[in-house]
């Protein structure tokens, strides 16, 4: 610990401080720029300087300079800061001139405008009138994607941008390019950026000179409704506010969750916003003389009594899709149970997860925090960069501090980091369980061991025998001890553990949601768009948001609100229990999902025991308590993965592939969004010359 | 100084590789760096690639990029940072690069870029109509002494005068400026005074060994002083000890994989 004042209060922080952050430990506020705590230093803005006594008679860079490095008095007193003296002011002023001479004056037509640090700053700390007669440097715009767009005029060099492509994204893409005031920020020769995670610059860049391309001249922040909510694009959770004007969703952003997504999104997060509007399902659908027709919510029900009655109960299915919430999975559990049916499924990709194994056994249970702790990994057919890229982020982040070998079973494919690569599928996996294989020492030799499984691992006939392999693999590599468990099911739908918490598979083992499509008299599908439905043989009814696979095939479509529609429970691949809020209102007839179950239970003559949101969460916490305790992840047992490994079988021969072939185009709303088509289209591009 | 930019497409060759020397060179220059340091030679690597084919293309660019395992852009940031760097093509024969500093400028430097103006072409860092000459200003080049000057490639040309440049341009042109002296072009050793020297021209006297003492008045008996010696009580200077400039072995064993001699060992 180091001890210092600064501007006479006398503080104690850690040694490895910089005086930006003990200034803010003081609660003394610094203005910077080019600083961002979960980046590197790089000390080119020059805003944050301060005063620091005994040291050169000149302003420090309170963000490059550690609280080390001061000296104290000459009596041994403490060293001692200040960051209001004149000399400080007269600092920042100086530099804020410098840095607005270039700068544009064109605030009333920039998007950043009311949420730009480079205006915030000099209203604070800014002088009132300009001395600089020249004209303004010009600098071309450039292209660097359909993503985020580029007012290079507007740059201030702070070179954050380049800084988390390269550190946190992993991929050196943005650079700056020239000298001085012709410095250029750009990628190399203006290629479209490939990170998954790109769409966080637009949040980094302190001034207009990066945006986002969709948003464009769309909104003003001031005007936006925001409210806090929770991702569904992939299985992780991340933190967002959606930021809404009326009832349309302008932009999303990401909030800080430290345990989960830091403050980064993935583009799929950040961009799907224009999926909400388009392909919308906003009234109710009844198929008649063989095409959907729009009809009332009374007709639907109706349709829908009658192919009921004429089924028998044990054929009726229901699959829940990726991105229902845990309260509508929960009324249409109970729907189904009272209509006497058990066929009931939530893995639509058929993968081999199985609550009745314990929640261990389908937890990514060292969490994602925990992954910063592990200190080797392997990832068994998983892609988590198109699985979930905020996630992937983190294994990067602990990549980057070093002593952390990662070894990869399934597709080689870049990852945004070093890996040894193993082999494709079970052979591989299974001569590691039988003790083979340099990187099965190094799993043995780390203290924290992390074995990440993918769904592309699980999914099809042999998943069962790879879930077990891999969990006995992980006990044999002591990676599941009393303090620690490394053994991460890595998910790939926001619904999907939620579900399983729910018990929403089928009673008979060894069934599947392409049995219960294809066996069903009647089928339930809530939002579920992923399952292969052309073998579907009886009634179908659609209850979800937009228009998509399972609208095309549905005989009945019920239309139902999308995720920032509704205030919905969400449990993320780590078992955490999060809840979405409702940022604005369905369109149309459309109605949030739990409600149209209990509107159609009562049709039914099975009415559902609950007439309000909150009615339906204390009947659903008074049967699953772990709902209730919102941001936790219920303790799971370590000794249900020791009881899977002893289940291990032989495993049939296999490779494994990545679910996510397409990582702009995995759900619903993403399919309906024209920029994820765009980036999806760039994307395959890319691929393609690359190939070549 | 302003905006550094590749050159235009149709000016990039397809591909750029090193000659077999250049090669063995560069492989030389890598192993100079640390295990996992080798981005290090990104520098002297893309000078080398200037060297070959007057210019810095961009296959250049991406060849140094692959060859030391860095982003392209990496390299870019680097090529476009140092106007040392020639991103378009410039004079095959000559490049003359004047000194346009305070020194320079008023000894007349003003001059010998109009002179470029006129007989190269208008605009600096653009080659004549043959492609054999091209000209740029730059910041001082260290002859403040022989103002003006120029340079061309690597040699500089001091002392100049409008005429003397004339005659320099006009035999680069020609391409025989391998004949033309480097360094001052008037009577003048190095930077020594013009027209020999002005000061210590008298002969050195049979005393002048013990002159160092002797500017003390007779009779006047002085200690000598220590000023300037080395301390040789402190535990640093013990010549025991292995620094860069006792460690003979490690010197040599330094020396042996260093490029500029592995380089000559070939010639």
């Amino acid at each position: 610990m180091a001890k210092l004042k600064v501007d006479g209060k006398e503080i104690e922080v850690p040694d490895h401080f910089t005086l930006l952050q003990a200034c803010e430990e003081a609660g003394a506020e610094v203005p910077r720029f080019c600083f961002h705590e979960r980046l590197s230093v790089a000390g080119n803005c020059r805003m944050c300087l301060i005063e620091v006594k005994g040291g050169p008679p000149k302003p420090a860079a309170s963000c490059a300079m550690g609280v080390r490095d001061l000296r104290p008095g000459p009596n041994g007193e403490a060293p001692e800061v200040f960051t209001t003296t004149p000399m400080v002011k007269k600092a920042r002023e100086g530099v804020m001139e410098f840095l607005l001479i270039n700068h544009p004056l064109d605030c009333p037509i920039c998007d950043q405008g009311g949420e730009c640090d480079l205006q915030d700053q000099a209203m604070a700390f800014g002088v009132d009138s300009t001395r600089y007669n020249e004209n303004k440097r010009a600098v071309e715009d450039k292209y660097i994607g359909p993503l985020v767009k580029t007012v290079m005029n507007r740059c201030i060099h702070c070179t954050r941008c380049v800084r988390f492509t390269t550190e946190v994204a992993g991929i050196a893409e943005l650079g700056l390019i020239g000298r001085g005031e012709d410095a250029e920020i750009t990628t190399y020769l203006e290629q479209a950026m490939t990170s998954e995670l790109q769409g966080n610059v637009v949040d980094l860049c302190p001034v207009g000179a990066l945006t986002s391309k969709p948003y464009a001249f769309h909104a003003r922040p001031w005007e936006l409704g925001k409210t806090e909510s929770i991702d569904v694009m992939d299985a992780l959770g991340s933190a967002i506010r959606v930021d809404t004007r009326g009832r349309e969703v302008m932009r999303i952003m990401p909030r800080v969750n430290e345990e989960i997504n830091e403050e980064w999104i993935s583009d799929k997060t950040r961009f799907i916003w224009d999926g909400l509007k388009t392909q919308r399902l906003d009234r109710p659908y009844v198929k008649k003389d063989g095409r959907l027709q729009p009809a009332t919510w009374s007709e639907a029900f109706a349709a829908i009594k009658a192919a009921v009655s004429g089924a028998q109960p044990q054929r009726i299915g229901a699959i829940a899709g990726d991105l229902a919430s845990v309260e509508e999975i929960y009324a249409l559990k109970r729907l189904m149970a009272a209509l006497g049916s058990t066929d009931i499924d939530c893995r639509q990709d058929g993968a081999a997860l199985d609550p009745s194994l314990g929640r261990a056994s389908y937890l990514f249970n060292p969490t994602i925090l925990g992954i910063e702790q592990a200190d080797a990994a392997l990832i068994i057919g998983a892609n988590p960069r198109y699985e979930a890229s905020v996630l992937n982020a983190r294994l990067r982040k602990r990549f980057r501090q070093g002593n952390f070998p990662i070894g990869v079973i399934g597709e080689a494919t870049e990852l945004r980091y070093d890996y040894s690569y193993l082999g494709a599928g079970t052979d591989t996996l299974a001569d590691l369980v039988a003790g083979n294989g340099s990187f099965l020492d190094v799993l043995k030799n780390a203290k924290r061991p992390l074995v990440i499984i993918g769904q592309g691992a699980l999914a099809g006939e042999g998943g069962a025998a790879v879930l077990a392999q891999a969990a006995k693999l992980a006990a044999a590599v002591g990676a599941v001890t009393a303090e620690w468990n490394g053994f991460a099911v890595l998910h790939t739908a926001a619904s999907r553990v939620g579900a399983l918490d729910l018990g929403f598979v089928p009673a008979e083992a060894g069934r599947t949601a392409a049995d219960i499509v294809a066996s069903s008299q009647v089928l339930f599908l809530l939002g579920a768009d992923e399952v292969d439905l052309t073998r579907k043989s009886g009634f179908t009814v659609y209850i979800g948001s937009h228009g998509d696979n399972g609208a095309h095939v549905a005989d009945v479509i019920l239309p139902g609100a999308a995720y920032t529609e509704k205030s919905g429970t969400w449990v993320n691949t780590e078992g955490r229990v999060q809840m979405g809020n409702r940022a604005g209102f369905a369109p149309g007839d459309a109605r949030e999902d739990w409600a149209i179950l209990r509107a159609l239970s009562d049709v039914l003559g099975k009415r559902l025991p609950f007439d309000s949101l909150a009615e339906l969460r204390r009947k659903l916490y008074g049967d699953y308590p772990h709902f209730a305790d919102i941001d936790a992840i219920a303790a799971s047992a370590p000794g249900e993965i020791e009881a899977l490994a002893q289940k291990a079988g032989a495993m049939a021969k296999s490779a494994f592939a990545s679910p996510v072939k397409d990582f702009y185009l995995t759900n619903p709303i993403a399919r309906a969004s024209a920029v994820m088509a765009e980036c999806s289209a760039l994307a395959r591009n890319n691929f393609k010359a690359a190939a070549e | 100084m302003s905006v550094r930019r590749l050159a235009e497409e149709s000016l990039q060759p397809q591909g750029f590789s090193f000659s077999a020397d250049n090669a063995v060179w560069a492989e030389a220059t890598i192993r100079k760096y640390p295990e996992g340091r080798q981005q290090s030679a990104v520098i002297p690597l893309l000078m080398r690639a200037q060297e070959q084919d007057g210019w810095v293309t961009k296959a250049a660019i991406e060849h140094v990029a692959d060859m030391l395992g860095m982003p392209y852009i990496r390299v870019l940031e680097v090529a476009t940072f140092y106007t040392q760097f020639q991103l378009k093509p410039i004079g095959t024969r000559a490049h003359v690069q004047v000194c346009g500093t305070t020194p320079c400028m008023l000894r007349g430097s003003e001059a010998l870029i109009d002179l470029c103006r006129h007989r190269i072409h208008h605009d600096p860092l653009t080659p004549n109509a043959a492609g054999t000459l091209s000209w740029e200003e730059v910041e001082c080049q260290g002859a403040c002494v022989n103002a003006p000057m120029v340079m061309i490639f690597k040699d500089s040309y001091e002392d100049l005068t409008v005429e003397a440049l004339e005659e320099i341009i006009d035999r680069f042109e020609a391409g025989e400026g391998a004949s033309v002296k480097p360094g001052p072009q008037i009577e003048r050793i190095y930077s020594a005074p013009e027209g020999g020297l002005t000061t210590l021209t008298e002969a050195p006297t049979s005393s002048a060994g013990s002159s160092a003492q002797g500017s003390a008045q007779p009779g006047v008996s002085l200690p000598p002083a220590n000023a300037g010696r080395a301390n040789a009580d402190a535990e640093e200077t013990d010549p025991k000890l292995k620094t860069p400039a006792t460690d003979k072995q490690g010197a040599k064993a330094s020396a042996d994989v260093s490029g500029e001699n592995a380089d000559k060992a070939k010639e």
